[in-house]
């Protein structure tokens, strides 16, 4: 099954993107998560809804947002222009923050799951033995919350690669910056090069399954299970 | 000796629900302090404030000199040198006993090797070191969690009803492991307790807590002989005495135990001459006659006096205080009908039978 050059260019480009904003994602999502499972601020609810949002809402209408928001006259246009960096629509950038907004669900939940459930007590434990808060953060909890992490990042990953809508309404198609294999999968079904569609989204297919089969065996040897729920 | 050694904890905090805290504490530097109380008396939230675990609205928190908490500075739990030991054994999971124990040793001033040993030989540790959390007991857990809260090189340490959640066997499977603390840690210890027994056996200070308040705080054998406290209502309210072995019946397998004044034949455990001993005397075991008794199976009659008749607490029975001739405390449950009978009042001279005497260490 072998690729012509432009796809393994959209794959190479789809696992930066992914690579990229699951890093960025796991960073952004943890103080996040942290703040989700411990406030009693009436902010959490309407938060919550936020994170939840790209769950339900079609990817196209994420994506005109953004595209609105990215674009000269937005307001992420107008900081991207003042901070000299022009705008995001059609960019790499761009995507980036596009799949960041979308997979955002999928990395906090797992990671809010497990904070909570690794509750309170080990932490005030390790507090009374002397270890500060940043101590605590990386040799309880994050121990502890191993496993929702580990989905976090996981799903994170699969979920990005997937990625379509989001991704054609603020990136389009351009190659080496935009053309992710969702997209190239699109350009081939609409040239009728059912050919080059099977190869990819069998890629795909198989990729994703794999990832996923991998995370399930691991979340059942540790039997520490972190069930991603809403 | 500075007056600001021991622990001053003072705090303030009302908490929605209508409950209050409001404390002012002075305690020993030394020695096990139990702070005894029904549940939902604020016992636990005392003690997180003074962890540092919860912030009470106003408070002074000083250890030995060392402000821990006034209106300018709240030093966080994790700058003070405490160690906790929660209801439920909190070990790590995600680390095995030795990594538990590292934990805290790694974090701590002192991570001298023989201190190591001596503290894993003292909680009976040593085969468990290998060993996963999740295969031990229950009262494996909480000697591990004590050790653990030992390595951290504490200078107070709160357990907080380390031994609720075990059953009764278990119980007295790590209490000799308190008593070896007690014996050996010398810091203050603050004891969350409601079992009398846990108390009588090991502390020297009794801090009574009531509604958020403290009813009562002073030496142990003095609050068990004061009537007008809750505990003194208890089925097994009693006193304590400190006693040294001074005479030993071989035959009988008896020993003397004597403390200011007077002496109480025990059973002998083995204890050799001139050891500190402390008995338990109960209320109910103690019966009261005005003359001195003629044959009788109680071995156990001691001169006392009248000092006090407590009617109020119940219809049918009366809490009689005794003195002995040393200054020392008996207290006697009597029904109220033999108090009328034998016409007892206060400075009457009587004859105190004592029906059965418990050495608790």
């Amino acid at each position: 099954m072998g690729l012509t050059a432009s796809e393994w260019q959209a794959v190479w480009l789809t696992l930066q993107l992914a690579f990229s904003s699951t890093f960025l994602l796991l960073i952004l999502a943890t103080p996040l998560a942290y703040w989700l499972a411990r406030t009693r601020s009436w902010l959490k609810g309407p938060v919550s809804a936020l994170v939840a949002l790209p769950l339900v809402l079609p990817p196209t209408v994420l994506g005109f947002y953004l595209l609105v928001a990215m674009g000269p006259e937005g307001p992420l246009g107008q900081l991207t222009q003042t901070l000299g960096i022009g705008t995001l629509a059609f960019t790499f950038q761009g995507l980036v923050i596009g799949s960041m907004i979308y997979s955002l669900p999928f990395v906090v939940q797992p990671i809010h799951n497990a904070i909570e459930s690794v509750g309170q007590r080990p932490l005030e434990v390790a507090a009374t033995l002397g270890a500060g808060p940043v101590d605590r953060f990386f040799s309880v909890l994050l121990p502890q919350a191993r496993a929702g992490f580990i989905t976090a990042a996981v799903l994170g990953f699969a979920h990005t690669l997937g990625e379509f809508g989001v991704v054609l309404m603020i990136g389009g198609n351009i190659p080496e910056e935009t053309r992710v294999v969702s997209v190239l999968i699109y350009d081939h079904v609409e040239a009728l090069d059912y050919a080059g569609a099977h190869r990819l989204s069998a890629s795909l297919l198989i990729f994703s399954f794999t990832v996923l089969l991998a995370l399930y065996l691991v979340q059942h040897r540790s039997n520490l299970r972190t069930d991603f729920r809403l | 000796m500075n007056k600001s050694n021991g622990l001053i904890a003072r705090f303030q905090q009302s908490f929605s629900g209508g409950f209050n805290l409001d404390v002012d504490l002075t305690l020993p530097d030394r020695g096990i302090t139990a702070i005894y109380g029904a549940s939902g008396s604020g016992k636990t939230t005392l003690l997180r404030c003074i962890a540092g675990l919860q912030r009470a609205q106003s408070g002074f928190l000083s250890l030995n000199g060392l402000v821990w908490q006034d209106a300018q500075r709240f030093v966080p739990t994790h700058q003070r040198a405490l160690g906790y030991v929660f209801q439920e054994a909190s070990l790590f999971s995600h680390l095995d006993v030795q990594g538990n124990l590292d934990f805290a040793r790694r974090r701590s001033r002192n991570r001298d090797q023989d201190y190591l040993k001596n503290v894993v030989a003292m909680m009976g540790i040593e085969p468990l070191l290998k060993r996963s959390t999740a295969a031990l007991s229950g009262g494996e857990r909480q000697r591990v969690a004590i050790a653990r809260a030992l390595l951290s090189q504490p200078k107070l340490l709160l357990l907080d009803e380390p031994l609720a959640a075990l059953d009764t066997s278990r119980r007295e499977e790590i209490l000799p492991y308190l008593e070896r603390l007690h014996e050996e840690f010398e810091a203050p210890v603050l004891y969350v307790s409601h079992s009398l027994d846990e108390i009588t056996r090991l502390a020297d200070q009794l801090v009574v807590v009531e509604n958020g308040r403290v009813e009562a705080n002073e030496a142990l054998s003095i609050a068990l002989t004061r009537t007008e406290l809750s505990i003194s209502q208890h089925d097994d309210a009693g006193v304590i005495l400190e006693a040294r072995v001074v005479e030993r019946d071989d035959q009988w397998h008896l020993i003397r135990a004597a403390f200011t004044g007077d002496s109480l034949w025990v059973r002998d455990n083995g204890d050799s001459l001139d050891t500190a001993l402390r008995i338990r005397v109960l209320a109910r075991d103690v019966s009261l006659a005005l003359e001195e008794p003629g044959a009788s199976s109680i071995v156990n009659r001691l001169k006392a006096e009248v000092e006090a008749i407590d009617e109020t607490a119940d219809s049918a029975m009366a809490l009689v205080t005794l003195k002995l001739a040393g200054e020392n405390r008996l207290l006697a449950r009597l029904t109220r009908r033999s108090v009328h009978s034998l016409e007892l009042c206060v400075g009457r001279p009587v004859w105190a039978q004592v029906k059965s005497v418990a050495v608790l260490r």
